[in-house]
């Protein structure tokens, strides 16, 4: 892989290189997006009086907004003709259907539910994934970042290393090139841009694309879309736990402040709560 | 009328709404408060109406339209009303043309204009009010007079909504002036603005910003007989108050969603804001208005759902459509009030939303019927139903 860390130049690589190859007709079959299910961001959390885990009952579910931005970026790669189809898939109950009817509507062409009824970690989830990977040879696959429920940001790393492909992870930006990606990410010390082969799975940050709104005709349309259901223990993917989730808390209540006169009175007090030397 | 009416699934109405409240919370709130100040007609949120199928919401799906039911369009409603309730108007009339030639109209007529209503292509609403007759609507001068194989128009309509920037209206005209009693000569055309047909000036509204509302005058304005709604003069009446039960619905939807937005700015506001040391909500001058507000929004909204639940199991709903519109209107009304006397001079101020709601609750009162005649509606209705 290239690695180029620092200033990105748009004009160095994209726009001839890719004028050039998406006129040439080559193009991707297949793009896997994968979604999950999460309490929508505008909702308040709640965690369960038993401590067992946050309230979801009657509560207002979406899709993680990360994936949401990856199934853009993925049908915005097809339209410009860059891919011949996009896949949708979930791993998780059936009410999931309500987010992948979402990405149909969306414009993605079909989709899979893999059907499982508890908590996942993230190396279960990459393991199915991978079971999905090695059913529909996707040439690229897409996920969110993270998800905003369990901000993990795992799983589309571990399905890279099990699949033995490259990854390129918070892509801000992503170009296709035949059978080559270039990634630009994210990372501390500004943007760093690589190159992969493909296959090869991209994670997604925030700034790569203002996902579309789902147009009302087009929710109508989904319905006729295939929509297809396999039970995750069909798969032959290992979903033990090997971590275990002792209790859910809220955080604590801010503490109600204390108003000072001046700023002696300020440093004196950090001072007396130990925050200052 | 106990004809079938559109039905929508549970399924389908989640996946509705979720898209409608993502493009409220993206599109429409955040310019609320500036074009409704500017008085600025909103044209890329009509643009995004388009392309979002709501001109065709309720127009049936062999028209090209979503078929939805009063249910799920009146929810759709409440929503975008609950971050700015102008906008609503700019599709709610255009249906209810729409209903208008889809419930009354030959089949000639739903297969020429239900398609292009449904895409928006062909935008526009109704045109019943003229300038001395509103809700008394057997006294109005507009007249149709047979010409060769079509009719001339003349007279003037006021209060329009969509008057300037739709170009297609179900107009109310009298063809028989001498009829007696007058709501039998009355003949409903779709007419397209062209020779004849102008728009007058846009009228300056205390709320209801942003959207035009307009006078509209025809000067001997030729129309071809085919656009004669059914194809019988004398039904125009009956056409138009078919429409209202659906429009009462509507509006009453609007004001659920002014009735909840007031209250949600209230319970946030007083909250944050501070007086004698603690937050206003902790007084109970204050909790006594949340608590009627709250009281209002959900009476207001079951109200409306029992008002439309009834309207699309294709039974009788005037007088339910009456209720709802008269409750949820005045429940704006007093819920914006409550609202402004809990934000003081923030709700006075317009850098806050509520002086808006204040601005515009009072058009569910008045429109779509007075809520005067809601109540002699529902009295006459009590009585039809409850004979001694």
């Amino acid at each position: 892989m290239a690695v180029d860390v620092g200033g990105l130049s748009p004009y160095d690589w994209g726009p001839t290189i890719r004028a050039a190859c998406f006129g040439c007709g080559k193009s991707m079959k297949k793009i896997m997006v994968c979604l999950k299910r999460v309490v929508d961001y505008n909702v308040r959390v709640r965690v369960k009086a038993d401590g067992t885990g946050v309230v979801t009952d009657g509560v207002k579910m979406s899709i993680n907004p990360f994936d949401e931005i990856a199934l853009e970026e993925a049908l915005r790669i097809r339209e410009r003709g860059g891919a011949a189809e996009v896949v949708v898939v979930t791993i998780g109950p059936a009410d999931c259907q309500q987010q992948l009817r979402t990405g149909l509507a969306m414009g993605a062409d079909r989709a899979i539910l893999v059907e499982h009824g508890t908590e996942l970690e993230p190396l279960a989830v990459a393991g199915l994934l991978l079971k999905l990977v090695e059913k529909e040879h996707p040439d690229l696959v897409i996920v969110g970042k993270q998800a905003i429920d369990d901000d993990c940001n795992q799983t589309g790393q571990m399905l890279a290393a099990l699949w033995d492909r490259p990854q390129a992870t918070f892509a801000s930006k992503l170009e296709v090139d035949g059978d080559r990606i270039r990634v630009t990410r994210e990372v501390d010390a500004g943007l760093e841009v690589i190159e992969a082969d493909l296959p090869a799975v991209v994670t997604t940050d925030l700034r790569l694309n203002e996902p579309r709104y789902v147009k009302l005709p087009d929710i109508m349309k989904a319905k006729k879309k295939p929509l297809e259901i396999l039970a995750a223990g069909s798969l032959g993917a290992a979903l033990e736990p090997s971590l275990r989730t002792t209790g859910y808390a809220p955080p604590p209540e801010r503490q109600k402040g204390a108003m000072v006169a001046d700023v002696d009175a300020l440093v004196g007090a950090l001072r007396d709560k130990g925050f200052l030397g | 009328m106990t004809a079938a009416r559109n039905q929508t699934s549970a399924e389908d109405e989640t996946q509705i709404l979720g898209a409608i409240q993502a493009w409220v919370e993206r599109e429409v709130r955040p310019i609320a408060r500036q074009y409704d100040h500017a008085d600025e007609y909103p044209h890329h949120l009509v643009t995004q109406m388009q392309e979002l199928g709501l001109f065709g919401a309720t127009i049936g799906a062999q028209y090209g339209g979503l078929g939805l039911s009063a249910s799920t369009y009146a929810r759709l409603v409440t929503i975008i009303s609950e971050a700015w309730m102008a906008p609503t108007g700019i599709f709610n009339s255009h249906l209810i043309m729409a209903a208008c030639v889809e419930r009354f109209g030959t089949e000639e007529q739903k297969q020429r204009f239900l398609p292009r209503f449904a895409t928006g292509e062909l935008r526009g609403g109704l045109g019943l009010t003229e300038p001395n007759a509103g809700t008394d609507l057997q006294r109005i001068r507009t007249t149709a007079r047979r010409d060769g194989g079509g009719y001339l128009i003349d007279g003037t309509k006021t209060w329009i909504t969509n008057g300037i920037h739709g170009t297609c209206f179900a107009l109310l005209t009298r063809t028989d002036t001498a009829a007696d009693p007058p709501h039998k000569g009355m003949s409903m055309f779709v007419v397209e603005k062209g020779p004849g047909f102008t728009e007058g000036k846009k009228l300056e509204k205390l709320g209801y910003k942003a959207i035009d509302s307009a006078e509209l005058v025809f000067d001997g304005f030729r129309v071809d007989a085919d656009r004669l709604v059914g194809g019988v003069e004398g039904r125009g009446f009956q056409h138009a108050v078919g429409g209202l039960e659906l429009g009462r619905i509507n509006v009453a939807a609007r004001g659920v969603g002014l009735a909840n937005a007031a209250l949600r700015d209230s319970v946030r506001y007083a909250q944050e804001r501070k007086t004698f040391g603690k937050p206003i909500a902790e007084h109970q001058a204050i909790q006594l208005k949340l608590g009627d507000m709250a009281t209002r929004c959900e009476a207001a909204r079951l109200l409306v759902e029992a008002a439309a639940k009834k309207y699309d199991a294709g039974e009788r709903c005037d007088m339910e459509a009456g209720m709802a519109k008269l409750f949820a209107s005045e429940a704006a009304v007093d819920n914006s009030m409550d609202a402004m006397r809990i934000h003081g001079g923030y709700g006075y101020s317009t850098e806050f939303d509520v002086e808006r709601y204040f601005r515009d609750a009072p058009l569910m009162c008045i429109g779509e019927g007075t809520n005067e005649i809601q109540r002699i509606i529902i009295a006459r209705q009590l009585i039809e139903r409850n004979p001694a």
